[in-house]
């Protein structure tokens, strides 16, 4: 069974105090996610890849259509507390700025508590600690030169890697994460991309990984969803999409994104404009 | 004709006095510039890839300090040691003429309530007072801006009117249009979509085609961006050059362990990058206040040997046209 379905999902923002307008930010998307696959959303900014991820983690209401992670109707089975935190127990988000994901008057410590207490463990019981120390060292930090931190004291890949240690200490069954990276150096988000192959390859858990950069979907993903002015226009594994792209979208972008090992061939014409 | 020099950097240090202490921003750097060649310098943030720009046309402003080394420049009859010339001088003489800077982000310091043809005529006025004529220069300007694809009537219009990468283009037209010899671009493409920067490399790549520059640096940290238009690729790293390569050897097989860890945290679409992995360089560059003895990058390096932590390695030529600053290669 599939993790993640998404059916005939609409958003219609509308905007305007007199003269209303409406703008379909999200246009009939239907894809499904499975167990253990990581799905690209990759578009330009404004294509509604965002929001359809809003959608997914219930914090914008669709307007039409149905979310169903692992056979709960997101918007119409949740109905309590208790109902939405089951629900964050299954679904994570890591978001793109990894500044404004922690309180900065509390020690990043309290932000890994908050997960422990999710899963139902007390924080002051002493397993707890081990389980952090664990989580820590799974991302790749030392946990001594960590806990008790606050947040500028650390850098965007530590607070980017912590991030992903909450998804190590819930291991959830689907993680949203929309462009995780892209506030990260460049010498260092390779590292963090290697972490989100090793929640995918250890765990199993499905990954909807947000991006404009096709770069990175093409290396992590196992399926690539092309979004445009809120419609899905294409879908294929990176391969196809990158040898074969059907969509002028998609053709337009493939054509545009430098490559390293290949040089464009042309480079040298540079059309007038009308 | 490869081997007319345009630009010749002589150990060159320039350091920020940040009160009693020095930022070493630009250390000991040397390097030469040939014509019809397109240099990258790439480099993370903070390795002094901006400053160097500064440095090469002598733009040297507190808290920037020049603090030894020679910057010549080949103003056609003879060569200029532009690190002893007046910023007067350079002003009159040097900038916008034999070299031009393209900034970062330029396009977005055009003041919006001015049209573009005002800037024009500012720069006319703040530059060349003597011996040039309003009128023909913007004549001139509305011949550079078709060469780079933008419409002549765009001089009349606002900086808002246009998009972004027409905004690069207009501001590359704007620092061309004395023909200067060297034109240094500063992170041109950054800012831009895809689509954009591809239409701004090959505005570049086309000015030295029709030779409107001789020769073109490109400051930029994006590895795969200038690979498309640059012959020959400087690696920088806390403030030192560590690699200098042509292009297509440097990409095939970077020597220096820095260059080869950028290189390999670089993701496009392409069925190599499968291939070869993803990798990434642990840590984080030093403060250039006090940077580490020894090789720099020794703290991050994953083939640090004793030596590394003591001595500093020399930029030395490995090939005939390789040159790399590491004691791997130092035998």
């Amino acid at each position: 069974m599939a993790v993640l379905e998404v059916k005939n999902l609409n958003k219609i923002y509308e905007v305007g105090l007199f003269v209303r307008r409406h703008i379909h930010a999200v246009k009939n998307v239907n894809f499904t996610v499975e167990k253990g696959e990581i799905v690209s959303l990759v578009g330009e900014s404004g294509s509604g890849k965002t929001t359809t991820a809003k959608m997914i983690l219930r914090l914008e209401k669709p307007t039409s259509g149905d979310i169903i992670v692992e056979g709960i109707n997101v918007w119409k089975d949740i109905k309590n507390v208790e109902d939405r935190k089951n629900y964050y127990r299954k679904v994570h988000a890591v978001f793109q700025d990894p500044f404004a994901s922690y309180n900065q008057f509390y020690p990043i410590d309290r932000i890994l508590h908050q997960a422990l207490k999710l899963i139902g463990v007390d924080p002051q019981n002493p397993k707890s600690q081990e389980l952090i120390e664990e989580a820590l060292v799974h991302v790749g930090l030392e946990p001594k030169n960590i806990l008790g931190k606050y947040p500028h004291q650390l850098s965007g890949g530590e607070k980017q890697r912590i991030m992903i240690a909450r998804c190590w200490l819930l291991k959830p069954s689907l993680i949203i994460a929309d462009e995780p990276v892209s506030m990260i150096d460049a010498s260092s988000r390779g590292g963090i991309i290697k972490l989100f192959e090793r929640l995918r390859d250890e765990t199993g858990t499905s990954i909807i990984f947000i991006t404009h950069d096709m770069g990175l979907a093409y290396y992590i993903s196992n399926r690539i969803l092309i979004m445009y002015l809120g419609e899905i226009v294409e879908e294929g594994t990176p391969d196809e999409i990158i040898s074969n792209p059907k969509h002028f979208y998609t053709k337009n972008l493939i054509g545009s994104i430098p490559t390293l090992y290949k040089k464009w061939e042309d480079i040298g014409e540079l059309e007038k404009r009308a | 004709m490869k081997d007319t020099l345009i630009l010749s950097l002589e150990n060159v240090r320039s350091y920020y006095a940040k009160g009693n202490y020095y930022v070493k921003a630009v250390d000991g750097v040397s390097f030469n510039i040939f014509k019809g060649e397109v240099v990258g310098i790439v480099g993370e943030s903070g390795s002094g890839k901006s400053t160097l720009s500064n440095v090469m046309i002598m733009n040297i402003k507190k808290p920037l300090n020049f603090i030894e080394g020679k910057v010549i420049l080949n103003v056609g009859a003879n060569f200029l040691e532009l690190n002893t010339l007046p910023r007067q001088e350079l002003q009159k003489i040097i900038w916008g003429r034999e070299t031009s800077i393209v900034p970062q982000s330029a396009m977005n310091a055009l003041m919006p309530t001015k049209k573009i043809r005002d800037f024009i005529s500012d720069l006319v006025k703040d530059h060349f007072e003597r011996a040039l004529n309003e009128e023909e220069i913007i004549e001139r300007a509305k011949q550079r801006f078709t060469d780079v694809g933008l419409s002549p009537n765009d001089i009349y219009r606002y900086p808002f009117e246009l998009s972004g990468g027409m905004r690069q283009r207009a501001v590359i037209a704007m620092a061309t249009l004395l023909n200067p010899r060297l034109l240094i671009c500063d992170e041109p493409t950054s800012a831009l979509d895809v689509a954009n920067q591809k239409l701004v490399l090959k505005t570049l790549e086309q000015l030295r085609k029709r030779e409107i520059v001789e020769s073109i640096v490109f400051i930029t940290h994006d590895i795969a961006t200038v690979r498309q238009i640059a012959t020959r690729m400087v690696v920088m790293y806390a403030g030192k050059i560590v690699e200098n390569s042509p292009v297509e050897d440097i990409i095939k097989d970077p020597l220096h362990p820095y260059s080869r860890g950028l290189l390999l945290s670089v993701v496009t679409p392409e069925p190599e990058i499968k291939k070869r992995g993803i990798s990434f360089i642990p840590g984080t560059p030093p403060d250039l206040a006090n940077p580490p003895i020894g090789c720099r990058f020794h703290p991050r390096c994953p083939y640090k040997m004793d030596i590394c932590e003591k001595e500093e390695p020399p930029l030395k030529k490995v090939d005939t046209n390789r040159e790399v600053a590491c004691f791997l290669f130092n035998k």
